[in-house]
């Protein structure tokens, strides 16, 4: 993973901080912060609160016999973190590593357990601000796999963006 | 202002199930026909501190039979009651009852408290004179019955007065006067007069007057002490040593007299708590009685509050720190939720890991300094460098031994459980059996000791069932009728042994034969040596013994046993001699967090062998290998085929096929079955520690788990067991041909 995506990746955490502190102080309005990624130009979005960083593809080791779209496990200091491709589990036809290819580290605190998985996506792409009304229920005609982990959609900038329900994304193996 | 008692309840609980161990041990150890009073003093104690803390907690029931229960032990150890065989059984009887009625409550489960009040009558009736054999009988009888007798004992109890009725006394005396004054600092002893109140109002009827003249103003109030003194009026048919008794651990740090009331007074006492028509209401409830203390008081009591600390009487020299840890295994089916377990341990141990914390720390800033000095990388940096991390190895080391040994528990945990054990079984069938322990005090870890010990459990139900025969056969073969089953513990490299030995009649092997081959699980014509005839003791479905009994007998022991220590990474032994005797020696890695284990490659990946499932690694030879229907290889090991299993399309990552020739076999070892799996290359050995893939992921067959290795990448441990089923047709395949061949 090259450094000036290193930097990048920082400069957004740092971005992600910032916003975050900044909609703490108005957050009487119950405004969602989502953070939003690239798959095959589409783009998609994640609770930024389920968001535990960004890392870089690599390292991954394989889990015998796993569904396909299960790349493997990696080490996330210490703790043995399972990766799914969200591009081979949504079944988009192209799926390949690059150097803007990174994991998206999701953690999920439930009163039953608390779990960590990353995701597999092209690029991360921006941090944006939504309140619960501009969020439009999913189309009902999709019968995709990735109808049942969408959310909703929303309209950012004049481009539509896919909002991801990550607590579905990480229990996805309990109702396989 | 109240306090949140509940919040002190696991220790109360956790110190209540170690003082019953305690009662139990002692009581198992004492001599009847000569007891020592130490002993009883032990037993005394622990119940004596269960009946304080359940009365601080408001556990009636506990207190009210734990009370009974001391004054027996009290009358016992001042020596005016005998004690027998019948008594000790009752006693023991009465720490399970305890430990049921703690456990119900520490489960906030309904109390059950019919076998207390039974069991309360019994001792109630050995305190009216009656010896314990009898007495246990009366009550039986009379519980069936409902005889007045024992109706009013548990009545009695019901009230929570202890009677210990002297005939023509009782008439006179009908309570106590008593004036208690503290002095100041007793609160900070951790005594708290308001307990004492309690436990007083559990004796009878009690009013009470505080008296709040020399509370300070508020300015000069010093919070820890104590300013009230109380008058009480007692009406109770109790006996003075009772009441003195509630204030034992304070007698020397209060002013107290107690005064007896006699019957003619009483009027005298009415009369005054109609002067008071505040009082009016207060009459026979503990509850009553303290409100009356407390808006009077400064109520720096309650902060205070702690348990009762009674002397320490177990031996350990360093004071225990408890340390808490998430247990990461569901505790027994018993309890429906998962709670926190706690364990304790020795100071000696924190202070240690406290040391190696602090070296680390020198090491660390040492290493820091290195890094800042300056741009220039000298030879002479490196070199420091190299000592630098040489350094930092060794802590890292010694940090992991010693927090390894913090889980780290003394065997005689499990120990402890099995002389009542043994002692209540050999009863049953009329054996006679001592059970001699060793090496107590070998360490283990904690979770591996908490799953050892339902297999060591059954090894020794098998052992006095099986094992050890009757006194009049034992005679006739000219042993001494007592059997002995010796239990030893010990570390032999990274291993703990557990040995269990009997002298018994030993294991008919032949007997073992003939029952596999009407079982159908040994062919008529197969034979066997004497190892593989032992082997069928873990076979399932196998019991040598014709009757079968609720000990044991129904062949579901053995081989859940073998199983069990399996899932452990242990192994399980057995050796026999007709007539002598037979010996278990189980094998147990030390801690489930570490595993020695042996490195290969498959498909560019490495997977991890534990080292005790394997048995050997070959090089295949070609003209070993045959081809059974179905596709399934097998290999021809030393007259038995076993299966070649092919790692890489298991495990789904390549599915061209490879020439075997000359290809490694690791040979492993799972449930008694021998499999090859088929690797490229065989890496080091190394100790890895072992990270649960489930906790983020779900459970993944042919995988007990994985652990990150030295380049940071993570490899999946394989499991033998899981591969077996895994591959479960080329297992049957191979099998059916070493049948064939045999």
């Amino acid at each position: 993973m090259g450094t000036a995506k290193q930097e990048d990746t920082k400069s957004l955490l740092k971005h992600t901080a910032s916003l975050a502190d900044h909609a703490n102080e108005q957050n009487f309005e119950n405004q969602l912060q989502y953070l939003t990624f690239l798959m095959q130009d589409e783009e998609y979005g994640v609770d930024i609160l389920n968001v535990q960083e960004i890392r870089g593809w690599g390292n991954v080791s394989p889990i015998p016999n796993a569904p396909a779209y299960v790349s493997g496990v990696i080490n996330l200091r210490g703790a043995i973190v399972p990766v799914i491709d969200l591009r081979i589990l949504f079944e988009l036809s192209d799926s390949n590593y690059d150097e803007n290819t990174v994991v998206i580290v999701l953690k999920v605190t439930t009163e039953r357990v608390n779990r960590i998985m990353g995701i597999v996506v092209d690029s991360v792409s921006d941090v944006f601000t939504l309140s619960p009304t501009d969020k439009q229920p999913p189309p009902s005609v999709n019968q995709s796999v990735s109808r049942e982990f969408i959310e909703g959609l929303t309209e950012v900038k004049g481009k539509m963006v896919i909002l991801l329900d990550s607590e579905r994304l990480l229990y996805l193996e309990n109702n396989l | 202002m109240s306090i949140d008692l509940s919040q002190f309840h696991a220790v109360f609980f956790e110190e209540s199930f170690e003082g019953l161990e305690l009662m139990e041990a002692s009581l198992l150890e004492l001599d009847v026909d000569n007891p020592d009073s130490e002993q009883i003093n032990s037993i005394f104690r622990a119940a004596h501190s269960i009946k304080g803390g359940s009365g601080t907690f408001g556990f009636v029931q506990v207190t009210e039979f734990t009370h009974i229960l001391e004054t027996l032990l009290d009358k016992i150890r001042d020596g005016d009651q005998a004690l027998d065989a019948d008594g000790i059984e009752l006693f023991l009887q009465s720490v399970d009852c305890l430990r049921e009625l703690l456990e119900a409550l520490k489960s906030k489960q309904e109390l059950d408290t019919q076998r207390a009040d039974e069991l309360a009558g019994v001792f109630q009736a050995v305190l009216d004179g009656g010896t314990y054999a009898d007495s246990a009988k009366v009550v039986k009888m009379d519980t069936s019955v409902g005889e007045p007798v024992v109706a009013e004992t548990i009545e009695t109890n019901d009230d929570s007065a202890l009677d210990e009725r002297e005939p023509g006394a009782s008439r006179q005396q009908i309570g106590f006067k008593i004036y208690f004054k503290p002095e100041l600092d007793m609160l900070k002893g951790g005594n708290d007069p308001v307990r004492m109140l309690r436990e007083l109002a559990t004796l009878g009827e009690i009013k009470t007057t505080a008296d709040a003249t020399e509370l300070p103003p508020l300015q000069v109030l010093v919070p820890d002490n104590c300013y009230l003194s109380w008058t009480i009026e007692l009406l109770t048919t109790c006996a003075i040593d009772d009441v003195e008794e509630v204030f034992e651990w304070v007698e020397d740090e209060c002013e107290l007299s107690i005064t007896p009331i006699l019957e003619d007074s009483i009027a005298a006492v009415s009369s005054q708590s109609q002067d008071q028509p505040n009082d009016s209401k207060v009459k026979n409830s503990a509850t009553s009685g303290q409100r009356l203390v407390m808006p009077s008081g400064p109520l720096p009591s309650l902060d205070d509050l702690q348990l009762p600390s009674p002397p320490e009487s177990t031996d350990q020299s360093p004071p225990p720190v408890t340390v808490t840890d998430q247990a990461k295994t569901p505790v027994k089916a018993k309890s429906t939720k998962v709670e926190a377990s706690s364990i304790r341990v020795g100071i000696d141990k924190v202070d240690s890991l406290i040391n190696l914390v602090g070296e680390l720390v020198i090491t660390q800033s040492m290493l820091g300094q290195m890094g800042s000095a300056g741009d220039g990388i000298t030879d002479e940096h490196i070199v420091n460098l190299r000592e630098g991390l040489v350094q930092l190895e060794q802590n890292t080391r010694e940090l992991q031994d010693s927090v390894m040994r913090i889980r780290m528990l003394p065997i005689s945990f499990t120990f402890n459980r099995l002389p009542r054990m043994v002692r209540d079984i050999s009863i049953q069938l009329g054996k006679q059996v001592q059970l001699e322990l060793s090496g107590e005090n070998t360490e283990l870890d904690k979770t591996v000791m908490e799953k050892i010990s339902d297999p060591m459990v059954h090894l020794i139900r098998n052992a006095l069932d099986h094992g050890i025969e009757m006194p009049a056969q034992r005679r006739a073969s000219g042993k001494p009728e007592m059997g002995t089953i010796v239990l030893n513990a010990f570390h032999q490299g990274g291993n703990i042994v557990i040995e269990m030995t009997d002298d018994g009649g030993g294991i008919d092997t032949e007997r073992l034969l003939a029952k596999a081959r009407t079982n159908g699980l040994v062919g008529e014509s197969d034979q066997l040596t004497q190892e593989q005839k032992l082997e069928l003791l873990f076979s399932p479905g196998l019991s040598t013994v014709e009757k079968v009994s609720d000990l044991s007998g129904r062949g579901v022991g053995m081989d859940v046993v073998r199983r069990n220590i399996q899932e452990l990474n242990g192994s399980v032994e057995v050796s026999t001699e007709m007539g002598v005797g037979s010996t278990f020696r189980i094998r147990l890695p030390l801690t489930l967090a570490i595993l020695d284990g042996q490195l290969v490659t498959v498909a560019d990946q490495t997977y991890i062998f534990p080292l005790v499932s394997i048995s050997e690694s070959l090089q295949i030879d070609g003209n070993k290998v045959s081809n059974v229907a179905g596709g399934s290889d097998v290999y021809s090991l030393r007259e038995e085929y076993i299966p070649i299993l092919h790692l890489d399309r298991l495990f789904g990552l390549r599915q061209e096929i490879r020439t075997l020739q000359g290809s490694l076999l690791v040979v492993v070892e799972s449930e008694g079955q021998k499999i090859g799996v088929v690797v490229d290359e065989l890496l080091a050995q190394q100790q890895v520690v072992i990270k649960s893939l489930e906790d983020n992921y779900t459970r993944v067959l042919g995988v007990s788990g994985a652990t990150i290795l030295g380049d940071g990448t993570v490899a999946m441990i394989v499991d033998a067991v899981g591969l077996s089923s895994l591959a479960g047709n080329d297992i049957a395949a191979a099998k059916k041909m070493t049948d064939a061949a045999a």
